[in-house]
């Protein structure tokens, strides 16, 4: 029994995986589960809450500025993650040409990513600040526009200038993944479909899309994961403002819980993000990732 | 079907030169084989006929048309590749009606191209599975029927045999001569292995560091090697070769061996009294002299026996030079021991200490 036990691969790894597991679900497990408690509870700062069932979520279901901070996360994501998508793309094949100080580009589009969100997000502060923006002064020095562009003061303005911000942040790792993932390309099947007559446009429908397509299905489930909730660019540009306009799902929920001080509200918003996100997970784990060709030989 | 015709043609890659010059005529419907060891040009020659290399210098033209500086999807050519590159995400079938989705032939058409190649290739049973589910042989011959739907003017295959394993290989050379011979489509068709070259090849075309050293019919390059250089490469084992002395006299033509060892050479053979020359001898060329006969022959200590059944190598050495040799008969030297081994002056070569040339008439 106890040899059997020791030549078993199978028990082998199980106790090496122990630790990591005991640990991932302590620390994955015990926030998770404290927040779906808390969204249960009529906790307050300061005061343990009591069961209430339902309530909570009642209440944001039917809350005027909940359903705008859904409507906020579901428009900037969308239209983040699509901008992401395409110019990370876009960049990411044109690196992948033969170019000259290909190696200085490529160090550069990291940049973005590199800076602290925090710090980014107060460099758009002052793009978009009412009086001092760069790109009024800019635009208004080049004659495009005579009067200072109020970024932030709208809302229209000021989702549109958030999901900038997003995007100028999270392009570099959709580019540089997807970088990564066209460069596993193998030359050859370019030069195949060069023989069998495709065009470049042809090459990159037939040839370089579909290979990379797990590439694009993990990087942007990942981004959007990132994006939905995103909090701290919109915590340091607008607070959420003007007029909740651009309040997310985490920046409402963290203003309910922590400055409200209504945390089981607060962890209830939060909760109520998981659904959507699993909707993401699940989308691009089975519509997108495994493909039949990319698995193993052996027939069918 | 179209000739093909290599005038002149140069490469360089930045500021090294790669092919100096290389001329070739490949006639409608042959056969042709490039061969050479590794790094010598070869796929980069036919890379250039494809049209995925540009042409430094010189012209390229198929049937009669100048392909310089036409992309390769208008020069009516197929490639198989060393590694098949085949699309992973398309089906056998896919892969095959590639080419012919992208010139927009209609579905009836490209069904019965890609049913009739399968059958050709026998690969009906796989046409709906991934690459990926594939053996090696079976991707190889995927690779070829995605060349033979599109009947091209020429085929071109750079190495496609390597990636597989010996018996295999022996068995896909067959199947490539015989789908030839069936479709006489022009072929050019790359490799390092000179068995493959010889047993393939309508005509042979030996490069070296981007030149050819002589172009002609397996048994010309076997029977009369230009050079050395040809002598040593084709054939296996490979033929040996003895420094010496050429010694002219009235009764005929004779080598001298360091060791004072006389040989009888080709008579036909030019070359001066005195001058110093190699020897060449194939392997199978060499009988071995009868013990105690009265002799002759080069004395040769046995280093190692590989009896294979069929016939029996034996590896010697004299004087310090390789000396190999082959026997139909079956053998049992000690190794150690000295034999004696008798050239065949007929099929024996003399070639240039300079220059490495055959000392021909
Ligand atoms: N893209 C390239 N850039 C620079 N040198 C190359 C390139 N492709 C091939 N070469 C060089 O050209 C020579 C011939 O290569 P190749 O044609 O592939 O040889 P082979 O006869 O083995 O097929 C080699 O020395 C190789 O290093
Ligand atoms: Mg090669």
């Amino acid at each position: 029994m106890f040899d059997r036990f020791q030549n078993s691969r199978n028990a082998l790894g199980l106790i090496f995986m122990l630790p990591a597991a005991l640990l991932l679900l302590l620390f994955l497990t015990y926030p998770l589960g404290l927040g779906v408690w808390l969204g249960f509870t009529d906790a307050k700062v300061g005061r343990p809450g009591e069961w209430i069932g339902f309530e909570n979520y009642v209440f944001i279901a039917t809350d005027s500025v909940t359903q705008l901070a859904l409507f906020n996360t579901l428009f900037y994501t969308t239209i983040a993650s699509v901008l992401k998508f395409f110019l990370g793309l876009w960049l990411a094949l044109l690196l992948n040409r033969n170019l000259r100080f290909k190696s200085f580009f490529r160090a550069v589009i990291l940049l973005p990513y590199i800076v602290p969100t925090a710090l980014s997000a107060i460099a758009f502060w002052w793009l978009f600040d009412a009086q001092f923006s760069i790109i009024s002064w800019v635009l208004v020095k080049l004659g495009i526009i005579d009067t200072y562009i109020d970024f932030l003061g709208s809302p229209w303005n000021a989702r549109f200038s958030v999901i900038a911000a997003n995007v100028w942040r999270g392009v570099p790792f959709v580019a540089i993944t997807l970088l990564a993932g066209l460069q596993t390309i193998s030359p050859s099947y370019y030069e195949a479909s060069a023989i069998d007559g495709a065009t470049p446009w042809q090459q990159f429908r037939y040839v370089t899309l579909p290979l990379l397509t797990p590439i694009i299905a993990v990087v942007m489930t990942f981004s959007v994961l990132f994006t939905f909730t995103d909090f701290q660019l919109i915590y340091v540009i607008t607070r959420g403002g003007p007029l909740n306009a651009t309040h997310l799902m985490a920046t409402l929920s963290f203003q309910r819980a922590i400055s409200g001080g209504a945390l089981g509200e607060g962890a209830a918003i939060s909760i109520a993000m998981v659904p959507f996100l699993l909707a993401a997970i699940m989308f691009s784990y089975f519509g997108l990732q495994r493909r039949v060709w990319q698995q193993g030989g052996g027939d069918k | 079907m179209a000739s093909v015709t290599i005038q002149g043609v140069k490469k360089k890659f930045g500021a090294t030169d790669i092919l100096h010059g290389v001329d070739i005529d490949i006639a409608d419907g042959t056969f042709t084989v490039l061969v050479g060891p590794s790094g010598c040009g070869k796929s980069t020659l036919l890379r250039m006929i494809a049209g995925l290399e540009e042409i430094t210098g010189g012209e390229i033209r198929i049937g009669d048309k100048r392909v310089n500086d036409l992309p390769p999807k208008e020069r009516d050519i197929a490639m198989v590749f060393q590694n098949y590159a085949l699309y992973p995400h398309m089906t056998v079938r896919d892969n095959m009606a590639f080419a012919l989705m992208l010139a927009k032939q209609d579905k009836a058409t490209i069904d019965a191209k890609v049913a009739r190649a399968a059958e050709i290739l026998a690969l009906g049973a796989l046409l709906d599975r991934y690459p990926r589910q594939l053996s090696g042989g079976q991707r190889q011959r995927v690779a070829m029927g995605r060349a033979i739907v599109r009947d091209p003017q020429v085929f071109l295959f750079d190495e496609p045999l390597s990636n597989l394993d010996a018996k295999l290989r022996v068995a896909m050379r067959s199947e490539i001569k015989e789908l030839h011979q069936r479709l006489k489509t022009t072929s050019i068709y790359v490799t390092h292995d000179q068995i493959e070259a010889m047993t393939m090849g309508d005509k042979i075309v030996v490069m070296r560091d981007g030149r050819i050293e002589q172009t002609g019919s397996p048994l010309e390059l076997y029977d009369h090697p230009a050079n050395q250089f040809v002598a040593g490469f084709i054939g296996s084992p490979s033929m040996n070769f003895l420094p010496g002395i050429l010694r002219r006299s009235a009764d005929g033509l004779r080598v001298e061996l360091a060791d004072g060892t006389q040989l009888d050479a080709p008579p036909q053979s030019s070359g001066v009294d005195g001058q110093p020359v190699i020897f060449g001898t194939r392997p199978e060329h060499l009988t071995l002299v009868p013990e105690g006969a009265a002799h002759g022959g080069i004395p040769s200590r046995v280093v190692v026996m590989e009896p294979s059944g069929m016939d029996t190598f034996v590896a010697c050495r004299h004087e310090g030079v390789e000396l190999s040799a082959v026997f139909r008969e079956r053998h049992d030297f000690a190794p150690g021991s000295t034999i004696h081994l008798q050239p065949d002056m007929k099929t024996a070569h003399l070639f240039s200490v300079d220059t490495g040339q055959r000392l021909a008439a």
